[in-house]
């Protein structure tokens, strides 16, 4: 294990007594993550792939540099199979428009879950209803865990792809990818697994994995906004069209038509997020660092205490699964306390709280309630903002008692 | 907004009559043939206020809502309804944002705006066909 309160001390947004559980939304940064960012504002600020100058020369090596820590931080084979995106949506938008509409026809399945974000039901739906494909849900079971016999049933008919969740951004319901991945592949599916919750959280290995994708958000671990990752199989990514064209993804252009650059660049169109990709090198520097084996047993630590503690307060329902089968998400409700009225009384004890559908609105439908509260929690998070955040739900009880 | 942690009996924000609103909601329920029916959502939080009106003489003689949310787009149903039963059509034109704002009497955060207007929506789109006016 680290030492969490030292480990705070590098994010100083947590300097004026601020409980942030909200990190499934949004992580918070260190110093280390911005301070990559300023560096290269302040040091060698500049274009990269095109100048000649040596400040462009070290950008350059930088934004590539972030590539390969990447690549190492899930196993991928190669650094041509780390697509750099704006995060979990685009790659996802990114596959479905490139890989989808070239290779998904009139009449084929596309096997999603409800548990899934609408980032990764809403570029299927798009692609279905411009391919003429259908789409199967995978419901859930009371526990809010993922149907297996369901989701093998839908194996059956041969779906053309399956995507679904790493982990349940709203339950945060730890689906079993490994054998679920294995299962499509052996059905002859492509396979996207959505890692916005994943990657952040544990380690995970591509290769092991075997999917053909696997998508996620820099700023879900704690990187900034605007970079993201797409890892996609060589030879998967080598057969597809561009997605956005223009900048960086051209080798020649002429009058009569256009080469496109070869892998990963292909896929990286315009001037990119330069300072964010070098931010989220600093990230994956700062999570190995503190290991990623140590982040999971921290946040399953945390997320066993929060159980505990919501799990004893009166007119509380807790959705999902047990602690042992969750990630570090707890969503719940309140008897006769909207959320939203919840999280406003929260945020006056500077605790940070989301209320809503989270993205999720199949799942809140199932789940036959229009919203949730939700706490989250990371490497940085302690047992005394659960504490805190239980206070917050007693004095949302007083007043609306 | 002015309020902090602890604060007791009248909360500054969740006010006494706010509460009673939220909990006895005032002309709850729903009109059988009513003359006019509408319903808006709020999907972002999932507060739902519909409300149904039934007019006579140019007169809003009877009206209903329904709905389920937080407390701020639930009172300011309620109260919504209270100032409108027995108001002429005329009248109840040109209740605005500011009006319904006044009538909860509390300071309002950006995050929340939407929930305490949602009613005035419901009526505006509703009774009036403005649709598409932003009440942001």
């Amino acid at each position: 294990m680290y030492d969490v309160q030292a480990l705070r001390r590098d994010f100083p947004i947590f300097d004026n007594g601020l409980a942030y559980l909200d990190s499934a939304n949004t992580s918070q940064r260190p110093r280390q993550v911005t301070g990559a960012m300023m560096e290269y504002f302040e040091k060698f600020n500049s274009n990269i792939h095109r100048a000649a100058y040596h400040i462009a020369e070290e950008a350059t090596d930088r934004y590539e540099g972030s590539r390969e820590k990447i690549r190492a931080f899930i196993n991928a084979a190669s650094t041509k199979e780390i697509i750099y995106t704006r995060g979990t949506t685009e790659a996802i938008n990114l596959v479905a428009y490139s890989w989808g509409r070239a290779n998904v026809k009139p009449g084929d399945l596309i096997v999603l879950t409800i548990l899934d974000h609408h980032s990764n039901i809403v570029p299927w739906q798009i692609l279905a209803s411009a391919n003429g494909a259908t789409i199967e849900y995978v419901d859930i079971d009371d526990r809010g865990e993922l149907r297996q016999d369901q989701f093998r049933a839908l194996l059956e008919k041969q779906p053309k792809l399956v995507s679904f969740s790493h982990v349940s951004n709203a339950l945060g319901t730890i689906n079993p990818v490994t054998e679920m991945v294995a299962a499509a592949k052996a059905a002859g599916a492509t396979v996207l697994v959505d890692g916005a919750q994943g990657a952040p959280h544990q380690r995970v290995d591509v290769r092991a994995l075997g999917c053909d994708f696997y998508a996620f958000s820099g700023h879900k671990m704690l990187g900034p906004t605007g970079a993201g990752i797409l890892y996609g199989r060589r030879q998967l990514l080598e057969s597809m069209d561009p997605f956005l064209a223009g900048g960086d993804m051209i080798k020649t252009v002429r009058i009569e038509g256009t080469t496109y650059h070869d892998l990963p660049w292909k896929f990286e169109a315009g001037t990119q997020a330069i300072a964010e990709v070098i931010g989220l090198g600093a990230a994956v520097d700062y999570l190995d660092g503190v290991g990623m084996d140590n982040v999971l047993a921290h946040e399953h630590e945390i997320t066993e205490y929060a159980y505990e503690a919501l799990s004893d307060i009166d007119g509380l329902t807790l959705f999902g699964p047990p602690p042992s089968r969750r990630a570090g998400v707890v969503s719940f409700a309140l008897d006769g306390i909207h959320p939203h009225d919840l999280a406003t009384i929260a945020d006056r004890d500077q605790v940070c709280l989301r209320a809503g559908h989270h993205c999720a609105m199949p799942l809140m439908t199932r789940l036959g309630v229009p919203a949730t509260a939700r706490a989250s929690f990371y490497v940085y998070t302690l047992k005394e903002e659960v504490d805190r955040l239980v206070g917050s739900i007693k004095e949302a009880q007083r007043i609306f008692k | 907004m002015n309020t902090s942690p602890g604060q007791s009996a009248d909360d500054q924000f969740y006010r006494e009559y706010i509460l009673d609103h939220y909990k006895n909601p005032r002309n709850y329920g729903r009109l059988e043939h009513p003359d006019i029916s509408h319903e808006e959502d709020n999907p972002l939080c999932g507060d739902v206020v519909g409300m149904d009106f039934r007019i006579k003489d140019g007169v809003i003689d009877e009206i209903r809502f329904h709905g389920r949310g937080c407390a701020i787009s639930q009172a300011s149903a309620s109260l919504l309804t209270e100032r409108l039963r027995g108001l002429p059509l005329d009248d109840a034109k040109k209740i605005n944002k500011d009006d319904v704002l006044g009538e909860l009497g509390i300071e309002i955060s950006p995050a929340r705006i939407k929930c305490a207007l949602l009613p005035l929506k419901v009526l505006k789109v509703g009774a009036y066909g403005l649709a598409g006016e932003d009440e942001e």
